[in-house]
């Protein structure tokens, strides 16, 4: 028999490998990724301009582009968490892989691990252009930016959790969950605006959304120099609330489409 | 000889319909098994029980002496399978598809194993081609190398020969032959190729409406059933009920 060396390292390495070379197959899909944070990043970075002399609350420190950066950070965690898993359900492989010793856990681990390349490989180009086209650098943020940024792709995972969860159980008929989902937590993130522009049921909900805390932080950091720990341990609390439930709803989804005999069956 | 698959009462019922009903069944350590019976009579629905993607309604199966229901995970890395409905990731090549599960089972060395593997299904000059470029016959040929790539004791196969020429069917019956000779390898395959069943395998267990209602040796079958091939016994068995109802 062939020596085997089985460990959850090299199985979750070995689907990093698969979405790997998926990646590498193909210019356009890499140019992709980073062509539409790019993009907003561009027409932001006018908007931001038009807006300077007039309202300078809005653009003061670079804050409207830097948020608009930061939360393309969490859509394209999210995303490139969630259409990794639907290339597998595309090619009709996870039978392949859940007849393998590969454990769900490793899969979300996998998927979370290309995800965060995908996401840098998207953001950090559109990151960089600000710098010349506009003259503002996310990267003069320093540690916090690290904060916000890994805040915000947790937020990304977590709702890929359960968005992959619903995809694993309910089949490709849910698939456009997967753009839906970012846009419907946007309004209550408070992205462009403090949490206070809010009403008072809105700002209730908006609470328990880690991104709020997250551009809240942003903003005292940017606009008035104060750096909010307290925002961002109460973001980084929900986001492990939010992973521990994701992993569950994904959990047993997944027990759900053993019992169902779905997995055989998921794809086109 | 001691059996490396026990199945004991083995139960499948999807919203009140029994997929599988009371299904048992042993095979022993290098055997070849096919597994036999028309549309719906419950062989994918056994099989995925069999690879762990199907949870049973109740039974057991005992794998390796494993309790397979409970912890698969132990086991999963000592079995592989093929099937024509489960597809490789077409925009990966050959070569990259065969690393992704050489890793996943934690092959010592997955480069040299892709590069045995493929040789053996003679697919060599395919490694660099992607998925999708190649014909059906080639990707069956990839499935397969993909089954062996773990070298596993307990081979799972769907129709292993759908898609190919009777050349190559014929060649690939001798390579799991081979494969099964030299490795001791136990082998359970479904199929509608009653041909392919009387040449390749030991055993014959045959299903219907998800019961096992019958179980021998090709040999056995054919003689108790009075017939010269086992494409007439098939028939006879699964016409029996019809002409009861």
């Amino acid at each position: 028999m062939t020596e085997l060396r089985s460990s959850s390292k090299g199985r979750i390495f070995a689907l990093f490998t698969r979405y790997y070379f998926l990646l590498r197959s193909s210019w356009p899909r890499i140019i992709e990724i980073a062509y539409w944070p790019t993009m907003q990043m561009v027409v932001w970075g006018f908007v931001s301009k038009h807006f300077a002399p007039s309202s300078p609350e809005l653009t003061a420190g670079g804050v409207l582009i830097s948020v608009v950066l930061i939360w393309d950070t969490l859509f394209r965690s999210h995303i490139s968490y969630t259409l990794s898993f639907l290339e597998e359900m595309w090619s009709r492989n996870l039978g392949n892989l859940f007849v393998a010793p590969l454990r769900p856990w490793e899969l979300m681990l996998g998927l979370a691990c290309i995800s965060l390349i995908r996401t840098l490989i998207g953001m950090i180009p559109a990151a960089l252009l600000a710098i010349p086209f506009f003259g503002v650098s996310v990267f003069d943020m320093g540690l916090p930016l690290f904060a916000f940024f890994f805040n915000l792709v947790l937020t990304g995972w977590a709702m890929s959790q359960f968005v992959t969860a619903i995809l694993i159980r309910y089949g490709l008929g849910a698939e456009s969950l997967t753009w839906v989902l970012p846009f419907l937590i946007a309004p209550f993130s408070c992205i462009y605006y403090p949490l206070s522009t809010l009403p008072s049921w809105m700002q209730e909900i908006a609470t328990f959304i880690p991104t709020t805390y997250v551009f809240e932080g942003m903003r005292a950091f940017l606009i008035e120099g104060v750096w909010r720990q307290d925002l961002l341990l109460q973001a980084l609390g929900l986001n492990a609330i939010y992973l521990g439930l994701g992993m569950g709803a994904f959990l047993f989804a997944f027990r759900a489409a053993r019992t169902h005999g779905l997995l055989l069956q998921a794809g086109e | 000889m001691k059996p490396i698959l026990q199945t004991h009462a083995l139960t499948k019922v999807f919203r009140g319909v029994s997929a599988v009903d009371d299904l048992a069944f042993s095979l022993e350590k290098s055997s070849i098994t096919a597994l036999l019976g028309g549309n719906g009579a419950g062989k994918t629905t056994t099989l995925s029980m069999l690879l762990g993607l199907l949870r049973p309604t109740s039974g057991s199966i005992y794998l390796f002496g494993q309790d397979f229901i409970k912890n698969r995970f132990t086991v999963l890395n000592r079995m592989n399978f093929s099937s024509p409905y489960v597809d490789l990731p077409q925009r990966l090549t050959v070569r990259e598809n065969l690393l992704v599960y050489a890793k996943l089972y934690g092959v010592v060395n997955p480069t040299n194993r892709v590069e045995e593997v493929a040789a053996s299904f003679r697919i060599g000059n395919l490694l660099n081609q992607r998925l999708r470029r190649l014909s059906s016959g080639q990707k069956t040929r990839v499935s397969l190398a993909k089954a062996l790539i773990n070298k596993p004791e307990f081979l799972l196969l769907d129709e292993p020969t759908a898609s190919l020429d009777p050349d190559t069917t014929a060649w690939i019956r001798e390579l799991l032959r081979q494969y099964r000779d030299e490795q001791g390898a136990t082998i359970l395959f479904a199929s509608h190729d009653m041909r392919e069943v009387e040449l390749l395998c030991d055993k014959a267990l045959l299903m219907k409406e998800g019961r096992l209602v019958e179980e021998g040796t090709p040999k056995e079958l054919l003689e108790k059933y009075n017939r010269d091939n086992l494409e007439d016994v098939f028939l006879q068995v699964n016409r029996k009920k019809k002409k009861d109802d």
